[in-house]
């Protein structure tokens, strides 16, 4: 058992084995089926986030790899072995709790020594080791304190330093953030990020989060109710959303249903319910229903360049000094979010402004929500469930 | 005017209360101290007034048999229920708090049933049930019975402290590699101890002064210290009595006293182990 988990680990390159892998997983808590249909493979190394609102089975997902749920049907393996009838002390995993769990009769030392422990490693070497790991969370030195003498953060760090100290196959953190405040918070973000790339380890974050999710990800899986929406880099989940939900879930994008007028082959005119028109890049049979997302970030208000237009007049202002958000009445009860650069003036409340904003600045979704791929440059692997993620390049 | 009216009157039920109460305290507490007192006066009889100090009463004790064996008997007794009651009230608490099963609900009832029903109507009962059975009154048989007396308490007592252990200790460790017996005897007992320890010591208590129940089911012929103590009664007050009493006052209140005291300082002491140790 302990030489298995001495070897270094094997550089990741090259590697084609997934660490973790979701073969149409079910989980049900007695009649309720909390995830559906659930497949997802991840590459050694990478760190992936579920990104989901409350209850949408993030954390019975990731209680699943450990074998703290059972699953209903479908199979899970690890490191390409199948861990179906795999108990839990022998499934090699890092776990990190929100509320940290830490052993509060044991002090740190012990704290992070349990795994070693159990892993018949000799004594020395385990001094070793969680020495090694308090340095890498920064609180070296602290091996003689109770939990309940340490800070949240500082606690946190140590549920951390526990969980990686004997090179766990991979690492899983259920919101380990939320229960910190804001300032920790971002620097345990940078923190964390920082040690999975340091010890190469395969992470699979839990959150609901979206700016946690969009900062520290290689790939983000979006759930809703179970099931999963899209998965894709940090770039290809904000800028192509694939469904309507994602769209709204991440940055809460504009979304103006419409029908489409005229289509010349290249370009498409779509009339908006709210009595405007837009053009977008694209082919599409007239009379067909579709609704047209444009994150707030992407329109442009007062001095207006080029793309499409739209009129409107402002209902509020956020100034933020360097953004400025309007809230502005585009017709037939449609209000539209923009958050701009400041240049100029800024608009009043009650002023008729003109926005605008690139006919590629936008993703068209049908009307059952899914996102219609027809932008160009804009291919993505969006809703590719079984394919491999692998590590962003930096 | 109505407010100051009011004050005075809350002054008074303060005054009364507070008086009440002392009334309350003295009715319980003075016979202890008459007894504790009277153990040591030289007089040949059980009362008031004092003519001297002496131990004699207590060296009566030492050389009367019968108390003799009565206190081994009831020691025994208590430790051995002590011992059984924490052992399965240990199991039983965390088989509620822990486990979901059928017939959790009706478990639960019939573990702490005991400490609801009088003891005079479960000593009948279950002296009736022996004989139904025709088994004869055996020491077995009396320590069973105040094995069900403890248990309520036991569980009652472990119960609370195992629903303040949350799931996620016991979690963390198997992800660590425990297997769950492990985790239970690193994670979970140690944290449990508090209330084991508590239990035990009260299951102690419970079978050591237990008087009705003991009466029902002791077998011929075998004593226990509180119906030692009846039958002595019996015949006469004599100052013997009160010198038996204030030892049973000192086993019951002192043996989870001194529990108390080492539990605190094994903890201590395991503390600073660990601080040296690292
Ligand atoms: N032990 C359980 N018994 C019954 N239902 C459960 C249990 N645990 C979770 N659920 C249900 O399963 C669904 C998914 O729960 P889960 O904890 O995975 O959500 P989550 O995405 O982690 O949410 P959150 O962001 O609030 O932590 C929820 O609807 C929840 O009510
Ligand atoms: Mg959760």
């Amino acid at each position: 058992m302990a030489d298995t988990n001495q070897t270094p680990r094997p550089e990741t390159a090259g590697e084609t084995r997934p660490a973790v892998e979701f073969r149409d997983i079910s989980i049900a808590y007695g009649s309720f089926v909390a995830v559906r249909d659930f497949s997802l493979a991840i590459a050694k190394g990478s760190f992936v986030t579920l990104l989901g609102p409350s209850g949408c089975g993030k954390t019975t997902i990731l209680r699943s790899i450990a074998g703290l749920v059972d699953i209903s049907a479908g199979q899970i393996s690890i490191g390409g072995k199948r861990v179906d009838d795999v108990p839990i002390y022998k499934r090699n995993i890092g776990l990190v709790f929100q509320s940290y769990a830490l052993f509060p009769h044991k002090n740190v030392f012990d704290n992070v020594a349990f795994g070693l422990k159990y892993r018949n490693v000799p004594k020395p070497e385990i001094a070793r080791k969680v020495a090694q790991a308090l340095e890498m969370v920064r609180l070296p030195g602290s091996e003689r304190k109770l939990p309940s003498q340490l800070s949240g953060g500082q606690q946190q760090r140590i549920a951390l330093a526990r969980a990686i100290v004997f090179e766990p196959e991979v690492l899983l953190l259920d919101e380990p953030l939320s229960a910190l405040d804001a300032n920790m918070r971002e620097e345990m973000r940078v923190e964390i990020k920082k040690i999975q790339k340091a010890t190469g380890i395969t992470a699979i974050f839990v959150t609901h989060d979206q700016e946690e999710a969009l900062s520290m990800s290689d790939q983000i899986v979006v759930m809703n109710a179970g099931r999963m929406e899209q998965i894709g880099s940090p770039e290809q989940v904000y800028e192509a959303p694939a469904t309507g939900f994602v769209a709204d879930f991440l940055g809460k994008a504009n979304m103006l249903p419409g029908i489409v007028s005229s289509s010349d082959g290249a370009r498409t005119t779509i009339a908006l319910a709210a009595g405007q028109t837009v053009s977008v890049a694209a082919a599409l049979p007239p009379g067909r229903a579709v609704t047209v997302v444009v994150r707030p970030q992407k329109l442009s208000v007062g001095a207006v360049p080029s793309g499409n237009r739209l009129t409107g007049r402002v209902v509020s202002t956020s100034y933020l000094g360097g953004n400025a958000i309007y809230e502005i009445d585009i017709g037939g009860g449609t209000t539209i979010r923009a958050n701009t650069q400041i240049s100029g003036p800024v608009a009043a409340e009650g002023q008729t402004v003109e926005l605008a904003f690139d006919a590629a600045a936008c993703v068209l979704l049908d009307e059952h929500g899914q996102r219609i791929p027809v932008l160009p440059g804009r291919q993505s692997n969006a809703k590719t469930s079984s394919a491999s993620t692998s590590p962003r390049q930096q | 005017m109505t407010a100051r009216r009011g004050n005075t009157e809350g002054r008074l039920a303060w005054r009364m209360t507070g008086i009440i109460t002392l009334c309350v305290y003295i009715f319980l507490f003075a016979p202890i101290v008459a007894t504790v007192v009277l153990s040591f006066n030289d007089s040949m009889f059980g009362g008031f007034p004092m003519t001297g100090f002496s131990f004699r009463w207590y060296a009566k004790l030492w050389e009367n048999e019968q108390v003799l064996a009565a206190f081994q008997t009831s020691l025994w007794i208590a430790l051995v229920t002590a011992t059984v009651t924490t052992a399965i009230g240990l199991v039983t608490a965390f088989a509620l708090v822990r486990f979901e099963f059928a017939g959790k609900e009706l478990l639960s009832t019939l573990v702490i049933l005991p400490a609801l029903v009088p003891e005079t109507i479960l000593g009948v009962g279950l002296l009736v049930a022996i004989k139904a059975v025709d088994q004869p009154r055996t020491l077995p048989l009396l320590v069973l019975g105040h094995i069900l007396l403890a248990l309520p308490y036991v569980v009652l007592i472990v119960q609370a402290r195992m629903v303040g252990i949350r799931r996620i200790y016991d979690e963390a460790a198997l992800s660590l590699g425990a297997t769950r017996l492990q985790s239970f005897r690193e994670i979970t007992l140690p944290l449990l101890i508090p209330a084991v320890v508590a239990g035990a010591l009260l299951a102690f208590t419970i079978s050591f002064d237990n008087t009705s129940a003991s009466l029902f089911w002791r077998p011929a012929g075998v004593e226990t210290m509180p119906t030692q103590i009846l039958s002595m009664l019996k015949i006469s007050i004599s100052p013997e009595i009160n010198a038996l009493g204030t030892v049973m006052i000192l086993v019951t209140v002192g043996i989870p006293l001194v529990g108390g005291i080492v539990l605190q300082s094994l903890s201590r002491m395991k503390r600073r182990d660990q601080q040296r140790e690292t």
